[in-house]
């Protein structure tokens, strides 16, 4: 039934709070050339362009894909726009492979950003609607709730954030696109840093960043022919579920496990955490690091926390996590799904540089989104499925 | 390619402005009616699409709201597009033809009356160099009917009798909201709004949904007495800026219309998405119809205009005369963005 496909090129631009020396369009531009000199494609090597970003009102422009069109090569041709809250980086590369594996185009570019210092995502996350409760505290004071019922029921250790947040940053370190490179990075300086959202402290949490990802996807024949191996799509996955309802786990939303299950089946996964090589996850605040090991079955309930605690997740751990640095490094909100999932691209391409993990072979892609209730999740390999 | 048709099609009645009900709340009776009418629960749907847009509602993730009207528990596969729900059908159907899915419920919904509709669209222009103009919606149109009357591609009194027709039309809808009868030559006497537009070049101002199921092959079959087939389903976006792309023509639907064989056979019915009337006969004239064609008998945009909606009741109003034995071929047509901007074509076949 579904076509293989395969990522033939992979970009993405240099994120920082304020890309000022680039417009809407050249940012995505940037990272769209880079995908495209990837793939030794030119722009009328496209059949259609999927462009996925977070709420409109992060930049101020209504539908911004429309303006965007033609920059990214899409005149005449066919254009989708995904949106799916903070999942949508890795919404939007699933709909391109999808175009791919149904048949219905053999190249698409996919291209998801956020230029965050345009408007201000605060602002655009606090708007009082009419009868609803306002919480005016953007996502830290949505989600610090949710780490504090995690930390509660797991009896985790109270430093396993910070230790996330050191090896995210030491990990960044490697990574010459991502955002923040903090050399005295320690575990000290985390500790010493303000507490913004009880239990979340500053240097807990992601910046805020300009930034964008592309990928060029092809059909089995095409990308048999690239110089570089692709990388093979083995599965995809997306899960939603309501934001609040009586009774619902937000701490470790059934929409995650539900996912995990149905990508791994697809992908004839039976051990995840063996056979996994490493992962690049959601992790916009440190703890979710722990709690996704266990949205993501690579730990049994309440005990994610010791993988990280015992390096497991560490670039040279038995399955490293976020080893670009992750969301805690680099965060262009509508973006930062598709570097997650670029990320697990390049490591089975072996294009990672000085973070590449040896010899990964299967690699997991995954993001989240919205009140933890949007789940989208890839698997990808060197070898075609 | 696997055959996929549409099996369901349910929408809310259009208003000038909804005063008491919000988006998710007009969508809850739209997706209970479509799935009792199918006789689906939740459970029994393999994928969700859905398109809004949030600069309507005025509030970032304004559709995360959507999963509580679809009841999404347990979990559901879903997605979403900042598009119009045609675009969300898109998404399905390609979901579909993947193999991982055979059913798919896909609705649009959107309530413009929240703010001022034809100031907000001036924000998908250029943000550096044409929004700080604020060129609203209404003059942006007005400019393409310029060109148009200027160069000869069609006159005011076409313009005026698109509008009659539609409108009357538009009486047999109960989910229409502008309709009745008129007459050209009146309509002509009218003082323009924003020149040369007359109030009924312009579609009305709706707040709306629609939903839509469709099913692959057998579970078609099992859902329709004639499922109404997706045979061709095409779209293509234009670069946006005005000076650069040809308003007198709608090539973008030109193009959709061929790749979905448009021409292939003779066409019994056509849906057409045109916000203005100009817009309209542009299209009409891009997908080639002929004098034989029942051109919007749902009455079309100008009597109802549910935006984020509206392309996808023009494929559920298509579907509908399938449905009914009363078209054996249809077309439907759904546009996004400034000046026809972005097309997508649908064929529909009932056999």
């Amino acid at each position: 039934m579904a076509e293989r496909c395969g990522i033939v090129g992979i970009g993405q631009t240099k994120h920082d709070s304020k890309r000022l020396d680039v417009s809407m369009v050249g940012l995505v531009r940037e990272a769209a050339l880079r995908a495209l000199e990837d793939a030794e494609l030119t722009w009328k090597d496209i059949d259609a362009v999927v462009i996925g970003k977070a709420p409109d009102l992060f930049e101020g422009v209504m539908m911004p894909e429309l303006y965007l069109a033609d920059a990214l090569g899409g005149a005449y041709k066919p254009m989708l726009r995904v949106h799916t809250a903070g999942s949508v980086g890795g919404s939007t590369g699933i709909v391109a492979a999808s175009l791919v594996e149904a048949g219905v185009h053999d190249r698409v570019l996919a291209v998801a950003f956020e230029k965050q210092s345009e408007s201000n995502a605060m602002w655009a996350l606090s708007i009082a609607m009419p009868f609803s409760v306002a919480t005016v505290a953007g996502a830290g004071g949505f989600f610090a709730p949710l780490i504090r019922g995690y930390m509660r029921r797991s009896g985790a250790p109270e430093d396993t954030g910070i230790r996330v947040a050191v090896k995210d940053r030491l990990n960044a370190l490697k990574n010459p696109y991502a955002h923040l490179h903090m050399e005295d990075i320690s575990f000290d300086l985390v500790a010493a840093s303000p507490m913004l959202w009880d239990p979340v402290r500053y240097l807990e949490t992601c910046p805020s960043s300009d930034g964008a990802c592309a990928m060029v996807f092809a059909s089995e024949k095409l990308a048999e022919q690239t110089q570089t191996p692709p990388a093979w799509v083995h599965a995809t996955a997306m899960r939603s579920e309501p934001t609040m309802f009586s009774g619902r786990d937000q701490v470790m939303p059934q929409a995650s496990l539900d996912n995990a299950k149905a990508l791994y089946k697809q992908a004839g996964i039976t051990n995840p955490r063996k056979e996994i090589d490493c992962a690049e996850m959601y992790v916009p605040f440190s703890w979710f690091e722990p709690m996704w090991c266990e949205g993501m079955l690579f730990a049994e309930p309440n005990e994610g926390w010791k993988m990280t605690y015992e390096g497991a997740t560490a670039l040279d751990g038995d399955l490293p996590v976020n080893m670009s640095g992750g969301v805690l490094s680099s965060n262009p909100i509508g973006a930062s799904g598709l570097l997650r999932f670029a990320e697990a691209a390049l490591q089975v391409r072996g294009q990672a540089g000085e973070h590449q993990v040896d010899g990964a072979r299967k690699a997991l892609g995954h993001a989240y989104g919205g009140g933890s209730q949007y789940f989208s999740t890839w698997i990808v390999s060197s070898d075609k499925p | 390619m696997r055959d996929v048709a549409v099996v369901a099609f349910t929408q809310a009645k259009s208003v000038r402005a909804e005063r008491d009900l919000n988006e998710t709340e007009i969508l809850i009776p739209v997706i209970h009616d479509i799935k009792r009418g199918a006789g689906l629960e939740t459970k029994d749907i393999d994928f969700v699409c859905s398109g809004s847009s949030d600069y309507l509602a005025g509030q970032s993730f304004a559709f995360v709201s959507g999963l509580d009207a679809i009841g999404a528990w347990p979990p559901v596969s879903e997605s979403h597009v900042e598009m119009d729900g045609a675009w969300a059908l898109y998404e399905a159907w390609v979901k579909i033809q993947t193999g991982h899915a055979d059913t798919a419920l896909v609705y649009g919904f959107g309530k413009p009356s929240m703010g001022d509709l034809s100031r907000t669209l001036a924000l998908q222009l250029d943000p550096y160099c044409v929004v700080p103009l604020w060129p609203d919606a209404v003059s942006v149109a007005a400019l393409q009917a310029r060109l148009c009357l200027e160069g000869g591609v069609l006159s005011e009194r076409e313009m005026a009798e698109v509008a009659v027709r539609d409108r009357g039309k538009g009486k047999s809808n109960p989910y229409a909201q502008v309709t009745g009868d008129f007459d050209v030559d009146a309509l002509l006497a009218e003082p323009t709004f924003v020149s040369p537009l007359r109030r009924h070049d312009c579609s009305p101002i709706s707040d709306g949904a629609s939903a839509m199921i469709i099913a692959a092959g057998d579970r078609a079959r099992d859902l329709a007495e004639r499922p109404a087939w997706i045979r061709g389903l095409e779209h293509i976006v234009e670069p946006q800026d005005l000076g650069i792309r040809d308003l007198t023509t709608s090539r973008s639907t030109q193009i959709a219309a061929d790749r979905a064989a448009v021409g292939k056979d003779k066409i019994d019915v056509a849906e057409v998405c045109g916000p203005f009337t100009h817009q309209s006969i542009l299209v009409e004239r891009a997908l080639g119809l002929g004098e034989s064609v029942d051109v919007n008998p749902s009455g079309g945009a100008l009597s109802a205009h549910p935006l984020m909606a509206a392309g996808l009741t023009r494929i559920g109003e298509a579907s509908k005369r399938i449905w009914d034995g009363s078209a054996d071929r249809a077309v439907a047509h759904a546009t996004s963005g400034p000046c026809l901007q972005q097309n997508l074509v649908c064929v529909l076949e009932g056999a």
